[in-house]
Parts: structure tokens; sequence; C-alpha cells
């Protein structure tokens, strides 16, 4: 009996071929809940990065406490907060904000939205602050308006030295929206728990999610050097 | 190396498998499933199962320790060896018979279906079409509602029959399917619970909800289940099983 063998006598691998089709809709599913709370986490960072550097306390201040909070604490909280806190105060049959609060798909894209704007909020904060003195004057030289700068040099230098950090952050959300099997959604890591306790196999169970994800973050970082290939080429030793 | 590892692993094995005399036995049981567990406010398991496993220790002279552990992983664990017999209200099914050894029922109860006070439902597939129900994952009440209406309504599972009353309360669910003691007792009688009530028939098909419930074992220990088997005629017997019935339940709930 050679190696291979006793793997495939311990190792309940029909499993996971029974339930290829569960693991694919848990696969969208935890695609489309990152992917969705990313973009919109995206779209506020900017304008909140803004604020958080803004040199008016009253304005700044919020914007800070906001990413204090969300980076302070536990994704899992923060989803048990919304998900099971929320209806603590409101009636989640009654109104429209209850019907909303009342799909745990959506108290997830909340909570992971929230969650990811506050890092994404501090990467960029970072980043723009990082812009080197000597471009900003030369806009103003060439008399840009602050939102010209804005636009034409401060952003776009920022997204770029922001881009190694932001693919750390999307990995780790990648990573962190496993915990919404936790309220009910069948997310790649929920499958994983209905087969585990189906068939009473962990280890196939999670190794097989596992690798999921691991597919997903590979992809994630490829896509992340393509990109960074084509925006620092300017960081790029010559050759 | 790899006759090295096969050694070990047939050594492993071999030596498990051989019968030993019990002197400590570690028992498995939840924690979140009242009155049969439930965790007390300094951390302690406390319930019927507990007291169950208690009196049959004491029947059969050896030492128990208790070892929470989460419904999902209950089996796993058991077959993992980090306790001896799982005693957490576990249902003897076909299915489980594949993994574990039963003992014979050390009681047995039917399930039942709760739904807010005079909400409008029917069961029947066309009755229940679009409904949410919730239900503890991997129980017997899981398997028979994937299988017999899985068509008809969302199934949300939980890893523990707490969470699926937090839901209820909060709206989430239209109806809970459970087990009707913890149904009656951790949701119904508690604060808030006047609101939903009982409703349809109660539901015991032998093809999902098997013989009762049983106290699980690994297959290699026979020995083991013996053991347990003897002291649960003991405890029947000799009224230690009535006195802790009386305890939590007003009727009896060991069944025919």
């Amino acid at each position: 009996m050679d190696f291979k063998e006793v793997i495939l006598q311990y190792v309940d691998y029909k499993v996971i071929l029974d339930n290829l089709p569960m693991y694919f809709d848990g696969l969208v599913m935890t695609v489309q809940l990152v992917f969705i709370s990313l973009v919109i986490g995206l779209c506020m960072a900017v304008p909140l990065a803004v604020l958080r550097l803004s040199k008016n306390r009253w304005v700044a201040w919020p914007v800070w406490l906001y990413t204090y909070f969300f980076r302070g604490t536990p994704l899992l909280v923060q989803l048990f907060l919304i998900y099971y806190g929320m209806g603590q105060f409101i009636d989640l049959n009654a109104s429209s904000i209850g019907a909303f609060f009342k799909d745990a798909y959506y108290c997830a894209l909340v909570a992971f939205t929230l969650n990811t704007a506050a890092y994404t909020t501090e990467i960029i904060r970072g980043a723009m602050k990082e812009t080197p003195r000597g471009e900003i004057e030369a806009a103003k030289a060439y008399g840009m308006s602050y939102f010209q700068t804005f636009y034409r040099i401060i952003l776009p230098s920022a997204f770029r030295r922001a881009l190694p950090a932001y693919c750390n952050e999307v990995v780790f959300m990648l990573h962190g929206s496993a915990i919404a099997g936790v309220v009910t959604i069948m997310d790649i890591t929920g499958v994983a728990r209905v087969v585990y306790s189906r068939f009473y196999t962990p280890f196939e169970a999670f190794i097989f999610a596992g690798l999921l994800y691991m597919m997903l973050t590979f992809l994630i970082v490829w896509a992340f050097k393509q990109l960074e290939h084509r925006w620092l080429a300017h960081l790029r030793p010559r050759s | 190396m790899k006759k090295i590892m096969m050694m070990v692993v047939v050594f492993a094995l071999s030596a498990t498998a051989a019968a030993k005399e019990w002197k400590t036995v570690r028992i498995g049981v939840e924690g979140a499933y009242p009155p049969f567990s439930y965790t007390t406010e300094s951390g302690e398991v406390k319930g019927f199962d507990i007291d169950i496993a208690n009196a049959l220790c004491q029947s059969m002279k050896v030492k128990c320790k208790m070892v929470p552990q989460d419904w999902d992983g209950m089996i796993p664990s058991l077959l993992s060896r980090k306790f001896d017999a799982i005693i957490a209200s576990m249902s003897i099914t076909e299915e489980r018979k594949q993994k574990v050894d039963f003992t014979d029922k050390y009681y047995h109860t039917p399930v039942r279906f709760v739904r807010k006070k005079g909400a409008d439902i029917a069961i029947s597939p066309e009755g229940l079409k679009g409904k949410v129900v919730g239900v503890q994952r991997s129980t017997t009440s899981d398997r028979y509602l994937t299988d017999v209406y899985g068509e008809a309504v969302t199934i949300k599972r939980y890893s523990t029959q707490d969470e699926a009353y937090l839901d209820m309360k909060a709206g989430r669910l239209d109806l809970l399917l459970g087990d009707i003691i913890p149904l009656s007792d951790g949701f119904l009688k508690k604060e808030g619970g006047d609101n939903y009530e009982f409703f349809g028939p109660t539901i015991s098909d032998q093809k999902w909800f098997g013989e009762g419930i049983g106290i699980a074992i690994r297959k290699q220990n026979k020995d083991l289940k013996d053991l347990f088997n003897k002291a649960i005629k003991q405890i029947r017997a000799d009224g230690t099983y009535d006195k802790i019935q009386k305890r939590y339940f007003d009727f009896d709930i060991y069944g025919q």
C-alpha cells in the first residue's frame, strides 16, 4: 500500500464531488459580497480621506472616530451589532428600513462595507499625505485650482502609492468575509459548515473551502501585480 | 519512512481498539439547548442531559468529565477522541449510525412547528411556500425540513437553538421547527415567548427522527456501550431517572 492509497482511504473526496454545486453557490456568494462591499467602501473612502485630512477639527474628528471604531473592533462584533442589534431597536417587519436589515445578506454587506471603508480611508489618507510637496507646488505654479490639483495630481499619485497596501486590504476583506456564515449566509465557509456537519467530514469540507479562498487570493494578488506593473512603472528600476 | 508511518498508524489503531478498564469517561455535552443543557452565568454546563450523565456515571462507578462542545462538531470530536461519549440529546438515526454506535434511548419526544400567534400559515407544501423556517444545523429537524419541505420553504440554519430564538423574536423567521421541550421551555415560556405558539401536529416519523435520543459511542468501544445500557436500565429501575425527570418536566419524557 503506498502513500496515495493511505490518503484516499482516509480522505473522503466524494463528499466534495457530490456537493460541488453547493460550493459553487457559496463561491458566488462570497465573491459578490466582498466585491460589492469593496466597491462601495472605496467610493466612500476617497471623500472620507479628504475630510480626515481637513485642517478643520470638526470635520476631521468625526471621520477619525469612525475609522478608529471600525479598525479597533473585530469584524465579527460589528456584524453581530448590525445583525442581532438592529432587531432590538427597529421592528424588522414594519418599515422599509426594517425589511433591509431583516435580510442577513444586507446586514453583512453593511458591516463589510463600513469596515473596509474605514481601513481604505486610512490607506488613502496616508498615501495623500505623502504626496511630494514639489508636485503640488508645480501644479500651483501652472495655475491649477484646488480641485484641478486634487483630481490631476494628488488623487492619481495617491492611488498609485496606495496600491500595494490596498491589495492587502482586499485580501483581508476576502478572508474576513468567512464570518458571514455565522449569520446564516451560505458563503464558502457557510457551505463548508453544512457539509461538515451533515457528513461529519471536517477535514474534507474545510480543506476544500481553504483551497477556494486560496484560489481567490492568488487571483487578487495576480490582478494587483498587473495593475502595479502598469501604474507603478515609473518606480521600476531600469533594466 | 512510509513503512514507519504505517506502523505508527497500525499501532495507534490497535492500541485503542483493545479493551480497557474504564476509570474516567469523558462526555461531550452541548450547553445551549435548555432545559436539556444550558450554560450558567459562571460558565458551568447544567441541565437534564448533564444530570442523566452524572447519574449514569455513578451507576457505572466511573469518574465523569464533562466536555462542552458545539453541536456542529459533536460527532467529529467523538471520532477524534476529544471525548468518549455524547450525551447531548442526540437522536438515534440511520445516518449517524454509519459513523457511531448508539446505546438504547434515554428519552423520546417529538418535534413541532412554532409560529407567531395567529400567523396565517398552513402546514403543507403550498401553505408553507415562501416561508422562512429556522432550525438548528444538522439536527433531525433540519434533515426532515430539508427532505420534506426543502423545495417550498427557505431554511435558515443556526449553530445553536438559542440563535434561532433570537432571530424569531427579531422577526426574521416565520416558523421554528424543533423538539417540543426546548421550544417550550427555552422559548415559549421565556420572556417574550408568549407571542408565539405551537401549531400543527407533533412530528416523529421514524424515518427522520429514529428511535429516540441515545448516547453516541465510538464503534470500537462496544464495552462502553454495554456499560451505558446497563446503567440506563438501572437508573430507570431504581427511581433515579424519575427523580431527575421531575426536576425538569411534569410528564414522562421516556416515551413508550
